[in-house]
């Protein structure tokens, strides 16, 4: 049994312990917001925060974070994550969409440890995060104008 | 010239059609779409030509039901808007759905019809007509419901944002009225809005509908499909394209836990297991022998000197042949020559390949997919299945990315999907997923090509004759569609002497339609075979021949010391919507302004799928010789401009598309085995990467041509003229990451 704190809520799973925490938050808990897109962390598609810090969900096995705070999109609804939001929809930074749960995870993960990001820190921040629609642009706008409202 | 093809290839089965407009009964409200004359008992599952296009409900919401599946080029809030323009809607209340599994209805019209698809950028063109009269219609029943409710004519009603009002004080939202105007027949004829009248169209301020869905988790992939009982099953891929299976032992395989079957299909093998990391615990587990004695055992580097040495022969057809260019190379002042090198490059969409497929207790078949070409997948599922198309569902999910990778023929992921689930009896329903690996391993790339260009002018710097002759396989070739675009006034003689392959003539669009006048041109093609398959890869030909000629055409202006952007201009028709293009981008751009030291422009252009894009970049080189793209100024000509919002997106998203394949996206074969099978080494564009993009659209009147594809061709060559503005380098071998090019 393993036991994981998915947003706020205690899931007590019958899985192996090396099972990526992607496939249990996805197949067990049965949250898809969380996308793959890789499996080796290459991506960003399946960001997570487990106790705030931006994760890549596929390339933990559950047993290395159990008992931890795990946030998925589905959680993200504090004001940092709402300012994010509303900027990218604002924007429409989307357009296909699919990398974009783990491009808001990583903002919001990001103008939560820094209110006024940088160029420099929103590419530090982001790069791990691929978006083959290339909405990058879209993306750095969407911060700054974040943190703008945030401010 | 992709749309010109299937054009043909329709037309050759169906000659047009007169519409006309029908509606029927839904549940309390009101549905509205065409009834084709030949459509009447076409109707199949829960589509009948009356409830198509246009569904209105009693709470006011006003759903589209979209004939073109969405990738994230946002054809579905293009046609939301063409619908909620015509049907003075408010654009609160639209939703889009997908359609399919009835090609008289939702066939690509931009396609003569025949048949439904996604692909060449015809979304928005197939659209145009079909969904503003499908609102108009809707809008015009929804009037004489009201005029009967209130007891006055039909003149006096007013419809805007949704509100159907009269001078009287009544008024009603859709809903109210909706099953009324069901009940009324459908209008013949209905007059669409004087474009002064648009409100909708062209509005910059309308946002996506599935923004919010996308930027919070909520939107549904094919991926996130969950039905009761479900498994999840995994390919194995031959290791080797044309590799076959000998035999494979599934023992320790199955005996783990959470596997439930290993099977065999017509592609390979597959784990089905009750979740994702099941499956592929057990594919590590089965053993597999193949048989590669027919297999694909060459490495890219054979490929290309092989596609080296045949650009030095003759062509094997010829696409294009205009005056004398041999003779005139032969007789010119000088003459300049190069060849340039394209690999293969997989889609890489970020959903990787999947499929959901399910059958029902009366024995009906779903299936949940990006379904780019959903008849075409109906058929080959029915037929696996062993039941009649018309008992086999399309659901059409959006999906993440696609890039011409789900517009695959032979239906690779679907076929695997339905065939293991077949072959567990479907006692469950079936997810087919697919890892990066799989998807980047198994084939469908934009196929590698060898373009060798030569071009002679004479003392003034006049091109008096210009040569280019592509080397490459086919896309169509073996596909059904080799029938229908193959013949395009092309000398089709030559080819079948030569190594009985089609004409096909994506290989050569972008290179033999060109804008620019030389006084003589050939265009030579040989098609060649190799056991790789292959695939349309957004802006199909556009994606090499585009960079081959703009960049070749560089270096003919560097020869005769013209600038390049006075050089091109001086071969277009100034009248010319090329023309337009280039001359909007080179001023926005400021070209021939003095630059900050380190810094250097490029310009191209290019027209694909009848939409002119022109781009200038602007570089900025590193100490250590490498670059950075800053800026990209791109002007495109694409008719009325229905959603400029998403055009622009479509723009940026082409150019970055486009920046990291040139930069340093391929896929290679070592012995025939694929060498890049995930992000760490099939190296994609990246945040940092990323230039500030600036778009201009062209103001037109022009029914709109598309503007998925067409941001993708200017950009690598743009870019590639701005290092040599920089180093003097010709960046002939692509991606610039080659060690060739050091
Ligand atoms: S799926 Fe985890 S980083 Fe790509
Ligand atoms: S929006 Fe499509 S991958 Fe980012």
């Amino acid at each position: 049994m393993i036991e994981l704190t998915i947003n706020g809520a205690v899931h007590r799973l019958d899985i192996d312990p090396d099972m990526p925490l992607l496939w249990a938050i996805r197949d067990h808990v049965g949250l898809t917001g969380t996308k793959f897109g890789c499996g080796i962390a290459q991506c960003g598609a399946c960001t997570v925060h487990i106790d705030g810090q931006p994760s890549r969900a596929c390339s933990l096995p559950v047993s290395a974070v159990a008992g931890q705070a795990i946030t998925t999109i589905e959680a993200a609804s504090g004001p940092v994550a709402k300012a994010v939001q509303a900027a990218w929809t604002a924007l429409d930074v989307p357009q296909c969409g699919y990398c974009q749960s783990g491009q808001v995870m990583a903002t919001t993960a990001l103008l939560e440890a820094n209110r006024k990001p940088s160029d420099a820190d929103i590419d530090a921040a982001l790069s791990g995060n691929l978006c083959r629609c290339a909405t990058y642009a879209r993306i750095r706008t969407a911060v700054h104008t974040a943190a703008k409202a945030l401010a | 010239m992709l749309a010109k093809m299937m054009t043909r290839l329709a037309n050759a089965t169906q000659s047009r059609r007169s519409f006309m407009i029908g509606s029927a009964a839904v549940a309390g409200g009101l549905a509205v779409g065409f009834r084709s004359t030949e459509a009447a008992s076409a109707a199949t599952g829960g589509v009948t030509p009356f409830n198509a296009y246009v569904r209105i409900a009693p709470d006011n919401s006003v759903t589209v039901i979209a004939a073109h599946m969405d990738m994230g080029q946002g054809i579905y809030d293009a046609i939301a808007t063409l619908v909620a323009e015509e049907l003075d809607a408010d654009w609160s209340q639209m939703k889009a759905i997908g359609g399919a599994g009835n090609p008289k209805l939702y066939g690509n019209a931009a396609w003569g019809g025949a048949i439904q698809g996604t692909g060449g950028s015809t979304g928005t063109t197939s659209s145009w007509e079909r969904y503003r009269i499908a609102g108009a219609a809707a809008r015009q029943m929804l009037v004489a419901a009201a005029a009967a409710e209130w007891r006055v004519p039909a003149s006096e009603i007013r419809i805007a944002k949704g509100l159907i009002s009269h001078a009287s004080g009544r008024s009603a939202g859709f809903g109210e009225l909706a099953a009324k105007a069901d009940a009324l027949s459908a209008p013949a004829n209905v007059a669409l809005k004087d474009p002064k009248d648009w409100v909708l169209i062209g509005n910059d301020k309308l946002r996506r509908l599935d923004s919010m869905a996308k930027s919070s988790g909520k939107m549904d992939y094919t991926i996130d499909v969950k039905l009761p009982g479900m498994l999840t099953a995994v390919p194995i891929h031959p290791p080797l394209f044309g590799a076959t299976l000998t035999s494979f032992d599934a023992s320790k395989a199955k005996a783990l836990k959470g596997v439930v079957d290993v099977v065999q299909h017509p592609r390979g093998l597959a784990v089905v297991a009750v979740d994702m990391w099941s499956a592929l615990k057990g594919r590590e587990a089965v053993t597999a022998v193949w048989d590669d004695s027919k297999a694909e055992k060459r490495s890219s580097a054979d490929l290309a000197r092989e596609y080296r040495e045949l650009a030095l022969k003759p062509g094997l057809a010829t696409a294009r042949n205009d005056g004398n260019a041999e003779a005139a190379m032969a007789g010119a002042a000088r003459t300049i020559e190069a060849t340039f090198e394209f690999p293969y490059i997989a889609h890489a969409a970020l959903e990787p390949l999947n499929a959901v497929v399910r059958r029902n207790a009366d024995g009906t078949i779903e299936i949940w997919g990006g379904h780019q070409m959903p008849d075409i997948y109906q058929g080959t599922a029915a037929a696996i299945a062993g039941v009649p198309p018309s008992q086999v569902t399309m659901h059409v999910m959006k999906t993440g990315g696609s890039f011409g990778r789900r517009a695959v023929i032979d239906a690779d992921v679907i076929v695997e999907a339905v065939a293991v689930a077949k072959a567990i009896d479907f006692r469950a329903p079936v997810k087919m997923q697919w890892t990066r690996e799989d998807d980047m391993r198994a084939g469908r790339y934009r196929p590698a090509y060898v373009h060798r260009l030569k071009a002679g002018v004479d003392k003034d710097g006049r091109i008096v004759g210009w040569y280019n002759h592509i080397v490459g396989q086919s896309i169509v070739a073996g596909t059904p569609f080799a029938a229908g675009l193959v013949k395009n006034g092309v000398d089709m003689t030559s080819v079948e002497g030569a190594n009985n392959l089609p004409f096909d003539m994506t290989s050569v669009e972008g290179a033999n339609n060109l804008p620019y006048r030389f006084a003589a041109q050939k265009v030579d093609l040989t098609t060649t075979q190799t056991g790789v398959p292959v695939l349309w890869w957004r802006a199909v030909g556009s994606t090499h021949t585009a960079y081959a000629v703009e960049v070749f055409l560089d270096e003919v202006a560097a020869l005769t010391g013209k600038d390049p952007y006075e050089y091109r201009m001086s071969l277009l028709d100034p009248a010319s919507k090329h023309a337009r293009v280039l001359k909007l981008a080179a001023e926005k751009a400021g070209w021939g302004s003095a630059l900050p030291a380190g810094r250097f422009r490029g310009i191209a252009l290019a027209e694909s799928f009848e939409t002119e894009v022109a781009q200038v970049v602007e570089i900025a080189m590193r100490p250590d010789g490498s670059f950075k793209v800053e800026r990209v100024v791109c002007a495109v000509h694409c008719g009325v401009a229905v959603n400029p919002d998403n055009i622009r997106a479509q723009m940026e998203g082409g150019i970055g598309f486009g920046l990291g394949a040139v930069m340093k996206s391929q896929t290679t074969l070592d012995k025939g085995r694929v060498v890049e099978t995930n992000f760490d080494s099939h190296e994609v564009l990246r945040f940092d990467e990323m230039p500030v993009v600036e778009v201009h659209i062209v103001p037109s009147t022009d029914a709109p041509t598309g503007v998925g594809e067409p941001g993708v061709p200017p950009i690598g060559p743009a870019v590639a003229n701005a290092v040599f503005a920089a180093t003097k380098r010709r960046l002939h071998v692509l991606p610039f990451a080659r060690v060739e090019n050091a």
